[in-house]
């Protein structure tokens, strides 16, 4: 009987409040994915909803993958390597189930239409992260997914982070600016 | 099409409620490319034979947002706004850094072109390849945070609802003008976020004149098609190597200056340039770093150097305000030439100026000039509403630049900027307070004095077709064709290492074309700045400049330095006519400060060379 070796996967490690806002990364994710620089066609959006407040928004590999359960054209699936949700663009029909069945309603459509783009850890060496650890600013850096964290609370809507980052960096004046 | 361009400009028509596209042909951009360059060859064609008559705060001026063809590609995404200007009545390029840019190329447009007027106050809304006119009642006398927040809601709102599908819908970009700009204060900035802007020009009175609160662009397309994209991953790689090989790069931003331009070089403003030196240590960068900063590297889109911080007073009872940095421009003038040396009351000055929309150089100016007039007793608590700036008094001064924004009592006449300002003041109180107003063909001046002769060429602002504007200015051989370049890039000159050398190989992988900095210097950059010296000297409808008087440093600037390590220094009035002669020679001019037919000629310049005929007989 074979098993499959357990292998370390990858986790794009997200520490908002060191985000600069340069978006370096959707520079790098939209050349590696597009070949050119495409800020919406970029697998990691930062939003800025209050300025200072910036979050990288990106998969976050849920335990329970509600995107792939959710999918009805099993356009997605994970990647076992890497734990990464793959999507089929020749399956995938745009209808947007599997936005919804985010907690974070992280993916969104390809501004091309006609899919959805989610983050596919580039195969293991995501180009967000490298960019980011380049630039000495760590808000997002590779590490590996450990048992004892529970990644699903990472599937979060920006507007929820927003408020915690504009809190914890503007007090109770980040309460008004975000509310 | 031409690469690296959407090649189409947005056009509005707020009079007639219209909404167009401009398309500039190949032979323009290439000559002028974009932002300061682009904007100078569009006012020019479209108001350089009535440039006289033209009302900078009349339906008649245009407004423009301008892009370049390295938006987006170059580190550090900046704006251009630009226009007739109503502080020196030529063309100031006013650039500010923010996302605005990237979401209007994206959107499908490389600029905005705004004429006319709105019967009331509206906003623009560019999504991709749609242009809209819409409703700013509601934003109307909101300051920037109120703006932004609104603004945020309203259109990712729309958006949302008009493309459900999509996933979340992020925040648009923006720029925007504050209550300064609404109540048309001559010197009110474009503003940019909360705290970024296009300072210097008062554009954003020309917002207000035409009851236009912000132009907002979300795009979701790509950046134009390029000329060599197999080349744009190295050279991207090359900017990053250049930027992250130095760990420390801008840890400080331009903040470390604030102490040491006052207390090393002596060419700080020290409450309305009275003084250039001080040794106030809580002025300190590290003041703010320990106290202030909540946020240590923080960038607009695709900076690699991320010289801005965020800010804030934490305690006390000016708790609550947020600003950038402050920068050094802002420590110096929202600080020591407001005689504010600590740091909680700089931040806070910083804040309010911001969210008026005030300029933070450029009305912090008239602050500091209404600060000294108080001080010799010419402006008096009565014509403030009781309020009393005495200089280190940051709440004073708050509630001043509220009184200028909101032109109440001679808030009003201060609203005019410093240059007018001075001329109503010393006919309203009959004493000559023109030796306290320190600017340049109505420009006020950057924080970096000139008295020591140490460290800015005498003439650079005298000569400047930009006025008091620090980031351009004529340097020997006296030429200010190098400072076009940045603005005319529409990139941010401090973003890149050794910029001068790179950005021309960006401009190749984009455009294709070849350019060189010879030929910016010889040619593209002398071109803009010999039309703008032609507008500022038609100057117009309120002011005409005479380069005779006004191709000069202000009295303060002749007055010897009264403290610290360059104390008795000053220039000699006499020497710099005498030099300002022979920079006529080097900047194409002839001996009356006209540029020459040949000159003009030479740069393809003919139908500039025909209306400057008027100012020759």
């Amino acid at each position: 009987m074979s098993r499959r070796m357990p292998v370390t996967k990858p986790w794009v490690v997200r520490d908002y409040i060191k985000c600069s806002g340069c978006r370096l990364c959707e520079i790098a994710c939209s050349m590696k994915h597009e070949g050119r620089i495409w800020p919406e066609a970029s697998r990691v959006r930062v939003f800025m909803l209050v300025p200072g407040a910036e979050v990288p928004h990106l998969c976050a590999q849920c335990s329970d993958y509600p995107c792939i359960s959710g999918c009805p054209s099993e356009a997605l699936h994970k990647d076992m390597d890497t734990g990464a949700v793959i999507v089929d663009d020749e399956k995938c029909i745009a209808c947007g189930v599997c936005i919804n069945a985010c907690p974070g309603q992280v993916p969104h459509m390809h501004p091309e239409g006609g899919r959805v783009v989610i983050c596919d850890l580039c195969g293991g060496e995501p180009e967000c992260a490298k960019i980011c650890e380049r630039a000495g600013y760590g808000a997002l850096f590779k590490g590996t997914r450990s048992p004892s964290v529970n990644y699903d609370l990472y599937a979060k809507n920006p507007d929820e982070i927003t408020k915690n980052i504009a809190v914890n960096l503007y007090g109770e004046k980040g309460e008004e600016l975000s509310e | 099409m031409t690469l690296g361009y959407n090649g189409r400009i947005a056009e509005v028509d707020l009079t007639e409620g219209k909404v167009s596209e401009y398309k500039p042909d190949e032979k323009v951009l290439k000559d002028y490319i974009g932002g300061r360059g682009l904007g100078v060859k569009i006012l020019w064609d479209r108001l350089g034979s009535r440039w006289r008559t033209v009302d900078p705060l009349g339906p008649e001026n245009l407004l423009l947002a301008l892009t370049g063809p390295l938006t987006g590609y170059v580190s550090g995404t900046r704006i251009c706004v630009t226009g007739k200007s109503p502080l020196s009545n030529g063309i100031v390029g006013s650039t500010a850094s923010g996302e605005f840019p990237l979401e209007l190329k994206t959107a499908g447009y490389d600029g905005v072109l705004v004429t006319g007027r709105a019967e009331n106050p509206v906003y623009l809304l560019i999504t991709d390849n749609k242009i809209e006119i819409r409703d700013a009642s509601k934003l109307w006398g909101l300051d920037g945070k109120e703006t932004i927040k609104a603004l945020n809601g309203e259109v990712r709102g729309l958006l949302q609802e008009r493309n459900p599908g999509f996933g979340l819908w992020k925040e648009p970009g923006m720029i925007y003008t504050g209550p300064a700009g609404e109540n048309l204060v001559r010197n009110a900035a474009v503003m940019e976020k909360w705290s970024h802007a296009c300072g210097y020009g008062g554009y954003g009175a020309v917002m207000g004149s035409k009851n236009l609160k912000a132009l907002v662009a979300k795009g979701t397309g790509p950046l134009p098609e390029i000329a060599h994209p197999e080349e744009l991953q190295a050279l991207l790689d090359e900017t990053y190597d250049a930027a992250f090989g130095n760990p420390q790069r801008n840890f400080w931003g331009t903040g470390a200056m604030g102490y040491s331009v006052g207390a090393s070089s002596s060419a700080e403003p020290v409450r309305n340039w009275q003084e250039e030196w001080h040794d106030e240590r809580s002025i300190g960068v590290i003041n703010f770093e320990t106290r202030n900063w909540v946020k240590r590297n923080w960038s607009d889109y695709g900076c690699t150097r991320a010289c801005m911080k965020l800010a804030v007073v934490k305690t006390g009872p000016l708790k609550g305000a947020i600003t950038d940095n402050p920068d050094y421009e802002l420590q110096a003038y929202c600080g020591t030439n407001l005689g504010i040396y600590d740091p909680d009351g700089v931040v806070y000055m910083s804040s309010v100026i911001d969210d008026l929309g005030h300029s933070g150089i450029n009305g912090a100016n008239t602050i500091g000039f209404a600060a000294e007039l108080f001080q010799r007793g010419i402006l008096t608590k009565e014509d403030l509403e009781g309020i009393e700036p005495v200089w280190g008094d940051a709440k004073a001064m708050g509630e001043l630049a509220h009184l200028i924004a909101e032109r109440r009592a001679m808030g009003d006449v201060l609203a005019e900027g410093t240059y007018r300002a001075a001329k109503a003041i010393s006919e309203i109180k009959e004493v000559d307070v023109m030796p306290y107003a320190v600017q340049f063909k109505g420009i006020e001046v950057g924080a970096h004095g000139i008295r020591t002769g140490k460290h800015s060429p005498y003439l650079g602002y005298a000569l400047s077709v930009q006025g008091g504007d620090h980031t351009s200015r004529p340097r020997p051989p006296m030429s200010e064709a190098r400072s076009t370049m940045g603005d005319t890039m529409v990139v941010c000159t401090m973003g890149v290492p050794r910029l001068e050398n790179v950005i021309w190989r960006y401009l190749k992988v984009v455009t294709g074309w070849e350019l060189s900095e010879e030929d910016w210097i010889n040619v593209n950059g002398r071109r803009i700045v010999q039309i703008q010296r032609a507008a500022i000297l038609l100057g117009g409808p309120d002011v005409v400049w005479d380069p005779d008087i006004d191709d000069d440093n202000p009295p303060r600037w002749y007055e010897p330095l009264p403290s610290g390590p360059f104390k008795g220094s000053a220039p000699d009035r006499a020497t710099l006519m005498e030099e300002r002669k022979k920079a006529y020679i080097d900047l194409g001019w002839d001996s009356r400060g006209i540029p020459t037919s040949d000159e003009l000629k030479k740069l393809g310049l003919n139908d500039v060379d025909k209306t400057l005929e008027q100012l020759r007989t």
